[in-house]
């Protein structure tokens, strides 16, 4: 990694062409262009109406059931022996992830502009979930792409979709996972940019994007700022989230950035290893540029893009949002890495112990816990991001445990 | 400064004719066809040559084009390989201006500098990036005009007259218009629009206006070519080659001439119309 100076505050970013040090920008095909400088204004625009943040608190009050719970997990806690383990209980909001924060803010906004239809990519199906919700619950039509190996491992949320009104479009190109999805959706998009909105998931791809979708999913780590006061009268010490495309850890880390006192833990999919196949952008890739932005990226040695693996569909991705890129170049956020294996164990300890069945997503947070709290005191605290329930894995998660069971021993 | 392209619109231009740009995937199926493809390219009536640099994720790229790069990519097609094959075409050819076309990421990692100084000695004459916006130009484009490549940017129907001026800023060579909001090789462009659009673009430019996206047949060539000074054709050339591949995917005897048959094809349309200078 480069050697970056450090900046006076860490949450300025990006400047007005959208870039975070040398990350994001706007790597974009020019008929996508004028739309992308549209939708920066229309967003600018939002963001300074007191309207429009009315209505979403609204919304995010009554329909998604904000604010999500902080909540103690003491027998993990006990497990480990360490640090104060606490949830910060996103997987609780209407649609079972922290992807809705996102996608209501961005939903409001293609009500804002005019545009009738959304089209969304969608990994483990949870963004494509939120974004069928949304457009359901605002009669807007809905177009999700997703690829075609994750169509079969996360039938229950591609039932979910259709029963929801949207239209599923299995990607058969490229590995079939989340980079393919992306592509599809952004075909789509140049060739219907009349009437179409692109509800992209993650903080990702270009400007103003990274930066709107972090706005959207800040409150996470807003409340949990608010939540710590009033549980233990002071902020936490650290705090700990799983990263694919990144938006459930930006969300909670932003608001912490520049509180030099709490360290921050980004985890990565390291799939079957960090030698073999996985899904890493920081731990093994180097900055390129694709879906619009400067990032990490999984990459050979000629820059054809590799294709990721995570048992984790929606870590199943060969990037990185470029703000995290360029957090992880500052090294103000630490980036660990699980494999496929450490997060199946997670998600039994944490199912077993604390009642909560957790996507595999975060199940990669939950898995760095082990190296992390026992080391700590009692009353450090340290906050993880469980950003979604299990419920869509436990098929595939049945799959690799094979004889073992979901009932078997730890 | 006078480049290939510049000479070549301009002996066109003498002519009263427009220009046939033909697009064709290097390595696809293999470097050693591709190349036989890009020799017989001229002969047989192109005019410019747009050498697509194959890219894992071509966002902008219908599925012929897709596959195309992916054939290129599992022969193992690479940068180094598709720039000596402009080398070892301009061993017989130093008249046919060649454009390079594809995705910024293979330049990135090639290096930018090194990659304008390889493929200008090379003899590559132009780069057309597709997700290089002006936004962006201080990545390739300024860098690229300096070492006296030009740098051809894509105007689409969504450029308007206010963005125009910024799309063309840096333009040399000639202006590609995209002539449908969409992927390669998807709808076919309407000719009434498209002339409409291209006297929209020269009431900006001096530079010569090609066309393309969506153009398969010497029809349609025809018909885009009345009021452009040029008309590209990709899909279908890359389509041509996948139609001659043997069960295997691999070439055959018949996969050079099936695209040199297509282009004679084309260009005879492209040649037919009666080219009114836009």
């Amino acid at each position: 990694m480069t050697v970056v100076q450090q900046p006076n505050s860490f949450r300025t970013g990006p400047d007005e062409r959208g870039h975070f040090g040398i990350y994001g920008g706007r790597f974009v095909a020019e008929t996508l262009m004028p739309l992308i400088l549209e939708l920066e204004k229309a967003y600018a625009e939002a963001k300074a109406d007191p309207a429009f943040k009315k209505e979403m608190d609204g919304h995010l009050k009554n329909y998604v059931g904000r604010p999500s719970p902080l909540c103690l997990a003491e027998r993990l806690t006990k497990h480990f022996g360490g640090a104060k383990i606490y949830f910060k209980r996103e997987d609780l909001n209407h649609t079972g992830a922290h992807k809705v924060n996102n996608v209501l803010g961005q939903i409001m906004l293609a009500r804002r502009m005019g545009k009738p239809r959304v089209i969304a990519e969608t990994g483990a199906g949870m963004h494509g979930v939120a974004t069928a919700t949304m457009c359901a619950k605002f009669g807007l039509e809905c177009i999700v792409f997703m690829g075609a190996l994750d169509v079969a491992r996360q039938q229950p949320n591609v039932l979910r979709m259709q029963a929801l009104g949207a239209q599923v479009r299995p990607v058969e190109s490229g590995a079939k996972t989340l980079k393919d999805a992306m592509n599809e959706a952004l075909r789509d998009w140049v060739t219907n940019v009349s009437n179409t909105f692109y509800c992209i998931g993650t903080v990702a791809g270009p400007h103003p994007y990274p930066m709107m979708v972090r706005d959207f999913q800040c409150i996470i780590g807003e409340e949990t700022r608010a939540q710590m006061q009033e549980a233990e009268g002071r902020l936490p010490d650290s705090l700990i989230a799983c990263i694919g495309g990144g938006s459930n850890a930006m969300g909670l880390f932003h608001p912490f950035l520049d509180d030099r006192g709490v360290d921050i833990y980004g985890v990565e999919a390291a799939g079957h290893g960090l030698k073999k196949k996985h899904a890493a952008s920081v731990a093994g890739g180097r900055p390129g540029v694709l879906h619009g932005n400067r990032t990490y990226l999984l990459m050979k040695d000629d820059g054809q893009i590799e294709e990721a693996h995570s048992i984790s569909a929606g870590l199943d991705y060969p990037g990185i949002g470029p703000e995290h890129a360029w957090l992880a170049d500052l090294g103000r956020v630490k980036f660990l890495s699980a494999t496929d294996k450490e997060a199946l164990a997670a998600f039994q300890l944490c199912s077993r112990l604390e009642g909560i069945i957790p996507a595999l997503e975060p199940c990669h947070a939950l898995a760095r816990l082990g190296d992390i709290a026992p080391s700590k005191p009692a009353d450090h605290l340290l906050v993880v991001n469980l950003s979604g329930r299990g419920d869509k894995d436990l098929d595939s998660v049945a799959k690799h445990l094979g004889d073992k069971g979901l009932g078997g021993k730890l | 400064m006078t480049t290939r392209i510049d000479q070549r619109f301009a002996d066109l231009k003498r002519e009263g004719r427009a220009a046939l740009v033909t697009y064709t995937m290097a390595g696809d199926p293999d470097t050693r066809t591709s190349l036989e493809i890009l020799k017989a390219l001229p002969k047989a009536g192109a005019d410019v040559i747009e050498l697509g640099m194959p890219f894992t994720d071509p966002m902008a790229d219908g599925p012929a084009i897709q596959a195309g790069g992916l054939r290129a990519l599992n022969a193992g097609q690479t940068m180094i390989k598709t720039l000596g094959m402009v080398r070892a075409f301009r061993k017989g050819d130093s008249a046919t201006p060649i454009v390079l076309m594809g995705y910024y990421n293979p330049i990135y990692i090639y290096g930018v500098m090194k990659f304008l100084a390889d493929a200008k000695a090379a003899g590559v004459d132009g780069l057309i990036v597709v997700d290089l916006p002006p936004e962006e130009d201080e990545e390739l484009c300024i860098p690229a005009l300096k070492a006296g490549l030009n740098f051809i940017r894509l105007a689409t129907p969504t450029t308007d007259d206010r963005r125009l001026p910024a799309v063309l800023a840096n333009t040399s060579g000639f202006v590609y218009y995209v002539s449908i909001t969409g992927i390669t090789g998807s709808a076919a462009p309407d000719a009434d629009k498209v002339h409409a659009a291209v006297t929209r673009i020269k009431r900006h430019t001096r530079l010569p206006v090609a066309v393309g996206f969506g153009v398969r047949t010497a029809k349609q060539a025809r018909a885009i070519a009345q009021g452009a000074e040029g008309v590209a054709v990709g899909s279908a050339l890359v389509n041509a080659v996948k139609d001659s591949l043997d069960r295997k995917g691999k070439a055959t005897a018949r996969t050079v001439k099936a695209v040199a048959v297509l282009v004679a094809e084309l260009a005879r349309g492209v040649r037919g119309a009666k080219h009114k200078s836009p």
